[in-house]
Formats: C-alpha cells, structure tokens, sequence
C-alpha cells in the first residue's frame, strides 16, 4: 500500500509510507554527525560525489555544485509556493464548509499549507536565497506553482476529490524526497509527508460520506472525481520521454523515481481505493494488465498541462491577483512592524 | 440557573468571530500571520461548538451544533453586534481581537470558577486560548498603533468605527454564572492600558446603533447557504 491505508497517522510501523518517512528520519539523524570537509575545489567535488553515492546527506555547511544548488533552489521555491498558492482553491470553501466539524477541519488544514510553505522557504534559505527574493520571484512570474492549483473549486465535493487525488498524489511524489539528498529539503518533506496523510484521510472521508449520502452528494463526488482526475495524473509532470530535470535529480539522489512510475504507483493505488468509495475513474482505457501487474490508463493531456504551466489555465490570473493583492494590502502592515521593531531598538540601551 | 439564551450569546460570539476570521486564508500580510489568524479561528470555531452543543441539550428540542449554526436566521442569533462588522482591512481584524479578547479572556477566567460544571470546563479550555488572542491582539495593536503615520491613521480609524459596539459586549439580561456587565471595569482599564502604549487615543463614548443587521444576514447567508440546499444530509 502506498500510504493511502486510511488507518490512522501512527500505522508506519508496516513498512507503509509513513514507516518510509520514518526510515528517512533515522537517516537525517546520522547524517547530522557528520564533520565538515574542506580542501581543494577538486577534493570537494570528489566528497560531494562520495556523500551521494553512499547515499548520505548533503547540508548547508558542505560544498556543493551550482548546478545542485540551482537546481534545489528551483524545486524547493516551486514547491513552496505551491502551498501557499494551495490555500486558495479550498481557502474559498472555508466560509461555506456544510458542517461546524468540516469547517474546523478545512481552516486546520488550509493552516497546515501556510506552515508548510514556511518550513519550505526556510529550507530554500539554506541554500543562500532569502524568502523575499523567492516571493517576488513568484509575483513576477519567474518562478511556478504547482498547474494543479489553477483549476477551480467549483462545489463542495471538490475538497473532498482535492484530498483524495491532489494530496494523495501529492503524497506519492513526495515520500521519495524524504530521502532526498539534501538534509533541510528532506527534513521539511518529512514533517509534510506526516500532516499530509491526514489531509488524504479527510479528503477521502469527504467522498466516502457524499457518495453514501443523498442522490445529489454522490453525483456531486462523481462530478468532482470527473473533473480532477486527469489534472492530478498531470500533477506527476510530463512523461519520462520529455522530462528536462529528471536525469541529473535522479543522479543526485534529489528525485528517486521517475515521473511514469510515480504516475503508475498513484493509478494503481486509486483503482482499489475508488471501488472503497463507490465512485467510477473517468478512464474508458482503465484496465488491470496481467503481464505488467499494474493498470493500463489513458495518459492525462499533457499539451494542456503545458498551456496551464505557461499561464492558460481556467484560474492562473485569479490566484496570482489573489496573491498580489495579499501582498501589496498587506505592505503598510509590514512597514509598520519594521517600525515599531526599529522604534523598540532605539529605546533598549546596546 | 444557566439560560439557553445565555450559552447562545456565548456560542454566537465564538462562531461568528470564526466566520469572519475564516474568510482571511491567505491575505493575511504575512504568511506567519495567515497561521496565526488560523489558529485564532480555531480556537473560536472550537469553542463555539461547545457552547452551541451545550445550548442545544438545555433547549433539549434535539437541536445540535449544526441545526443551531446552519438553521436559525440572524433574527435568532445572540450574538453582539461588535463580531459581526466587518473587516475592511488588517486594523480591523486587529481591534477586533483586542476588543474581544478583552472581554473573552475575563469572562472564561470567571466561568472556569463558577457553578455551572460545563461552562466551568468549556471556559477552563477557552481561557487559555483567549489569553493568546489578547496577546497577539495587544502586540499587533502596538506594532499598528506606534509603527509608520499611516498604521496609526488605519487602526485608529478601525477602533473610532467599532467602538460604538462595545458597548453591547456588555448587556444582554440572559441569565448565567458571570454577568456580563460584572466585566466592563476590567476590560476598560486592559483596552485602554493597550491603546495609551499603542499611542492611540481612546474614543469617546456613543450610543450602540441599533436597527437591521444586514452584515450578519449577509454573513449567515454565506455560511448556510449549501447545508440548507440539502435538507436532511449528512455530511
């Protein structure tokens, strides 16, 4: 089982994926005890490469190449903020939650996409970048979120089908990197991973309940179902064919499995979970293939993931003006606060 | 001798605070912020349905939390008028806090060591929250009051605004352990502590409005809109 066994955050000792996160943890720790290596630029490449290879860590303090560096710094930004851009789609939804019981869990768990953001921006700042570089680089443009996130919520099953699929996904791609090479990314991937099983629990939960519920709750969860399945499939990014960061990731040990096994690890994992929810996977091409052990399935469209990545998704413009405008109401907060900080200093004696 | 009437008021104040704060994901000025607003929302939204739970078993009509949130029209909420304003921008969700807590933090502290065994335990919990809301609401207050010419001019404009409503934190004849007017003295001495340091004057003075409640309509229309268009479901 690939995480989604629904049976409670402590059930990581069956070598499921919470055991996974654990193993990763007992890592970390052994890696921490490391010393520092100096030397010349070529003794340092070869630490580094030996670091890897023995499949330890690399930490703030260890040279590192600039290419890695880069590269780090790129998907760990892109994760980012995706959490904070992750609030909106069901942030919306926290006004109209139909239950006191659902309303707390949604504000918890929209809380817990702000917090991981922030352990994720702290992890980039390892890396020698600050979070308001990375913030304005989000604002202009020059840095991405997840496409996932530019597509609407349209009824309240859609917070349901975003736990199940786009969290449950979220969770398959991200298991690997608490093993990544990198200690404070796979730190920060370890506290996420463990809150993001509650919120595929509760996601799950949402559907479970619809689609036993009246008439019009299931074809709601089957609408919603409808809608994110192919969007979350794209979630695990283009095909391995086409994959321009893949090779040197899987090298460095920063990505584990490739985007198509990932892909096929989600599917396989959904079919036997959507028979539980009494929903139907939009797939016509959905079939069990003997030969192979897993699912065959229709690929999602990745020409339209390429056009919501570049901009063209139903809500691209929404979420950024979402975010813009946060950021600008909010700088006379902010200036005030660096006053008063400032006024503070002035009146403690050095 | 607790009233139904009096664990609404309580029970509405929580939740309707809750809403207002729930509609801030994620446009709060800092993300910090956007987890700290959370957390308060939490705590409210926590506490509300405990006291709704409770108000529903002295009614004893077989109302529950739901039925008391999604199914009764602003004419039937208890709540005072201060919660339900809105918050135009940050200072108001600053004065409110502060203006609420105030109040909030002395009364549970009062509940917590009264006669009704429930309220006694509801408050215990809520005490200990409420005294972080009036943290936050007092270093927020200082921050916005003594920070740049415009923070000043923005959240004295929130408590000049809000003002005339605290006025009804205090009133209401529902019978319970604490009265609330028993309160006023404590929270004018906290409130006015907070906005001398913040450098920010105290308002004088007016009289509660009165009238329609067109915000709370609004509000409550938002909040019970999809419960209602499914009569009977679960979910």
């Amino acid at each position: 089982m690939y995480g989604n066994d629904f049976a409670g955050p402590d059930a990581g000792s069956d070598g499921g994926l919470l055991g996974q996160v654990e193993a990763a943890e007992a890592a970390l720790r052994a890696a921490a005890l490391r010393g520092r290596v100096e030397g010349d630029p070529a003794a340092l490449q070869d630490y580094f490469d030996a670091v890897i290879a023995a499949d330890q860590k690399i930490e703030p303090r260890d040279w590192m190449p600039d290419a890695y560096r880069r590269g780090l710094v790129r998907q760990i930004a892109q994760h980012a903020h995706s959490e904070i851009i992750g609030m909106q789609p069901e942030g919306s939804w926290i006004t109209r939650a139909p239950s006191l019981k659902r309303k707390a869990i949604l504000l918890a768990k929209v809380q817990d996409e702000a917090g991981h953001g922030l352990y994720l921006y702290a992890a980039a700042e390892t890396l020698g970048v600050s979070r308001a570089e990375l913030v304005d680089m989000l604002l202009d443009g020059r840095q991405k979120y997840s496409s996932i996130f530019n597509y609407p919520t349209l009824t309240w099953a859609d917070i349901g089908a975003i736990g199940w699929l786009v969290d449950g996904a979220a969770i398959v791609n991200q298991v690997p990197l608490c093993r990544c090479s990198y200690g404070p990314y796979a730190r920060a991937m370890i506290r996420i991973c463990k809150e993001e099983s509650f919120h595929q629990r509760q996601g799950y939960e949402i559907l479970h309940t619809l689609s036993r519920g009246t008439q019009a709750q299931h074809e709601m969860a089957q609408d919603a179902v409808d809608r994110w399945w192919y969007p979350s499939l794209a979630m695990f990014g283009p095909p391995d064919t086409d994959s321009t960061h893949s090779a040197q990731s899987m090298a460095w040990k920063i990505k584990r499995f490739s985007n198509d096994d990932l892909r096929q690890r989600f599917v396989d994992m959904c079919v036997q979970q959507a028979g539980v929810l009494g929903l139907r996977i939009p797939d016509p091409g959905l079939r069990w293939n003997e030969e192979r052990q897993a699912h065959d399935f229709t690929a999602p469209d990745y020409d339209e993931l390429m056009r919501v990545i570049k901009g063209d998704g139903p809500c691209n413009e929404e979420r950024m003006a979402h975010r813009r405008r946060a950021h600008s109401e909010g700088a006379w907060v902010r200036e005030a606060a660096a006053a008063y900080a400032a006024k503070q200093q002035e009146v403690v004696p050095a | 001798m607790t009233t139904v009437d009096y664990v609404l008021r309580l029970g509405d104040d929580a939740l309707i605070t809750a809403q207002r704060l729930g509609a801030w994901y994620a446009a709060g000025p800092e993300m910090e912020e956007d987890v700290a607003l959370a957390n308060i929302a939490l705590d409210q939204l926590g506490a509300a349905r405990l006291l709704l739970t409770y108000a529903g078993e002295l009614e004893g009509a077989g109302r529950d939390e739901d039925a008391l949130a999604y199914r009764r029209s602003a004419g039937e909420f208890r709540n005072c008028r201060l919660v339900e304003q809105p918050e135009p921008d940050f200072a108001f969700v600053i004065a409110k806090l502060l203006l609420l807590s105030s109040f909030q933090q002395p009364l549970y502290e009062a509940l917590a060591a009264a006669g009704d065994e429930r309220l006694a335990a509801i408050g215990g919990k809520a005490l200990k929250e409420s005294a972080y809301h009036l943290d936050h609401g007092t270093l927020w207050t200082l921050r916005l009051g003594d920070g740049t010419d415009e923070s000043h001019r923005r959240v004295q404009e929130a408590f000049d605004t809000l003002w005339p409503y605290t006025g009804g934190l205090f009133v209401g004849d529902a019978v319970g352990p604490v009265e609330f007017a028993s309160l006023r003295d404590t929270w004018q001495s906290t409130v006015e502590d907070v906005l001398r340091r913040a450098t920010l004057e105290v308002p004088s003075p007016s009289p509660e409005p009165t009238g329609d409640r067109p915000q709370l309509v609004a509000l409550l229309a938002e909040m019970q809109e999809l419960h209602r268009a499914h009569p009977g479901a679960r979910w």
